[in-house]
């Protein structure tokens, strides 16, 4: 701060310097990073926030309504819906990092070799692409399910599967629009190999793209496995994973609405958070929306 | 148009091929011998040879392949495990309601999706347009089956304006309809204000206005024609994104649907039904988008000329 030159410059110099002014003045961004910030405090807090054990329930305090001592209520089996709602979050964390991170991994590398390296490469992992596709919605997602079986680890490829292409497409088009640009022609006059212009030029210039997809994604890939479970076919009750919870709800809809309203609302926030801020961050890092 | 027509068609029958290749590899993707999981856990040793030869699976799996393609395109989708009935006319009698639902989905979606997004756009910046925006956001963020369990309880508990669930009558659609409308239409929303935004900063818009027309005929006449152009290819994606959702909204008002067959199917481990349910909607979804394609191209013949 002492240094004047700094002080005199109207904002932080250099370009994530930059990006972080334009991210922190757009609300969408601020208002959904709120969010998922309180949601993985949230995940990361559980059991310290809970007020009882989200497994164990007392009988003679099946389906009770919010109360002083349970504050979002009880469950059918008499459990507090809170502490669930809180472990829930553990749980949806664990699925969206591990499901974004290898929808990423395999569709990045996927759209890095198709954009680079072009010709049939491309037109064959754009083609299977295409085929994923194919199946649309949740449809994909069930078919790997039907062949792997049920179960936390399951729900986490089929959801990853599910978002490979989306991840695929995005860095392709990056890498395209990159690789004719004269920055990455120079690199290559100079002599750098394809390894150091992949992973020193075409990725770090995806990263904006790259980081408003995974946030956009990873709303998408909780709306998947949570529908999973509300099906019965994703992550198996007792778990308190807030599909399987509003599943097991729906039986008690009438005395008892609480019970499968709360975790979906848990669902729609954190989903909308991860929206707002995949939004928020395309307006700001896409330097085509800027003016 | 024709030369475009062909293009498309040659384009999407590798995805075909490699839908099919994808629906016939769920059974040998399944743990353990197709032959047991087809007949049994307990199916004795005389009954496992009989059950590999009536399907074909001492053969080679190229050769499974291509019987399963003939078959397939013979409209022969194999026998349903459970219930013994051809896995095609299972499909048969559930297919068409859940196309019914996925297409009232379509025109809940249009109507709201399209009307918010012209709103929006014309009164850019305004608070109707943060609000449509804003309502937008949240419509593709509520998961699917808890509105459906939301508006199933105010408006068929509380306010018993519509049955619970069940089929029937056109009541019984309306709901579902609605809930899986939602999330399309707020696709289509902001689709609608972008493509609107766009086209109203064209030249032809201002010559309009120049001439002194209404503002009423400067959109819906003359901007909203082009603007409807990039929203007919959403419309397909919608659309095949309404089959998958169909699954969930099926499940919530236990409608008699293929996303239920499929849900069922899979718990019965059912797998010529799963298999044949999932070649339907994938081929049906694919046409779909090759239709809207084509009528994309129509509209605009600068595509059909890339």
């Amino acid at each position: 701060m002492s240094d004047p030159a700094r002080a005199a410059a109207p904002r932080g110099s250099g370009f994530w310097a930059d990006t972080l002014h334009r991210v922190v003045r757009n609300r969408a961004a601020v208002a959904g990073g709120t969010v998922v910030v309180l949601f993985i405090a949230v995940a990361l807090f559980a059991p310290v926030l809970s007020p009882y054990d989200p497994l164990k329930g007392r009988l003679g305090e099946r389906l009770r309504a919010p109360s002083g001592a349970h504050w979002l209520g009880t469950d059918e089996l008499g459990r507090d819906v809170l502490s669930r709602v809180l472990h829930g979050a553990r749980i949806t964390v664990q699925i969206q990092l591990a499901a974004v991170g290898l929808a990423l991994a395999v569709g990045a590398a996927l759209g890095l070799a198709a954009g680079y390296i072009g010709r049939w490469v491309d037109q064959l992992i754009m083609r299977l692409m295409d085929i994923l596709m194919a199946f649309p919605g949740i449809f994909l997602a069930l078919a790997i399910i039907a062949a792997l079986g049920t179960g936390l680890g399951n729900v986490i490829i089929a959801a990853g599967i599910f978002l490979v292409p989306q991840f695929a497409r995005v860095v392709r088009a990056s890498v395209l629009t990159l690789k004719d640009m004269e920055f990455v022609q120079a690199a290559r006059a100079l002599g750098q190999g394809d390894f150091a212009i992949v992973f020193r030029y075409l990725l770090p210039n995806s990263l904006a793209p790259i980081i408003v997809q995974t946030s956009l994604r990873m709303a998408t890939v909780l709306l998947t496995a949570s529908g999973l479970s509300f099906l019965g076919l994703g992550v198996q009750p007792p778990s308190p994973e807030w599909g399987a919870m509003l599943s097991n709800a729906r039986s008690y809809m009438i005395t008892a609405p609480h019970v499968a309203m709360i975790p979906g609302l848990a669902i729609a926030l954190v989903v909308l958070g991860f929206n707002l801020l995949g939004d928020g961050l395309r307006d700001s890092l896409d330097p085509r929306l800027r003016e | 148009m024709i030369a475009y027509i062909t293009r498309r068609l040659l384009l999407i029958a590798p995805v075909l091929l490699g839908v099919s290749i994808g629906s016939f590899a769920l059974l040998q993707l399944v743990p353990g011998d197709p032959a047991m999981i087809l007949a049994g856990q307990e199916a004795t040793e005389e009954v496992l040879t009989r059950i590999r030869h009536e399907h074909g699976l001492d053969q080679p799996v190229p050769v499974q392949f291509l019987v399963y393609l003939r078959n397939a395109v013979r409209g022969n989708l194999g026998i349903s495990i459970q219930s013994r009935q051809p896995v095609a006319t299972l499909i048969a009698q559930r297919f068409p309601f859940t196309l019914r639902l996925a297409f009232l989905a379509i025109l809940v979606s249009a109507a709201l999706g399209v009307v918010a997004g012209i709103v929006a756009a014309t009164r850019r910046n305004s608070m109707l347009d943060l609000a449509a925006l804003l309502g937008s956001l949240v419509g593709i963020s509520l998961p699917i089956f808890w509105l459906g369990l939301l508006m199933m309880l105010v408006f068929s508990v509380r306010l018993q304006w519509f049955p619970a669930g069940g089929s029937g009558t056109a009541t019984h659609l309306v709901l579902p309809a609605l809930v899986l409308g939602a999330s399309s239409s707020a696709v289509i929303a902001r689709m609608t204000r972008a493509s609107m935004l766009e086209v109203l900063r064209q030249d032809y818009v201002r010559t309009a206005r120049a001439k002194g027309l209404r503002e009423q005929i400067v959109i819906y006449r003359h901007a909203l024609k082009n603007a409807m152009i990039p929203i007919l290819t959403v419309f397909g994606l919608e659309f095949g994104y309404n089959l998958g959702g169909a699954v969930l909204t099926e499940t919530v008002f236990s409608l008699p649907g293929l996303g239920r067959l499929i849900v069922e199917g899979i718990f019965a481990r059912d797998y010529p039904v799963v298999q044949g349910a999932m070649l339907v909607v994938a081929t049906t979804f694919v046409l779909v988008n090759l239709l809207t394609d084509i009528a994309y191209a129509f509209f605009d013949p600068r595509i059909r000329y890339e």
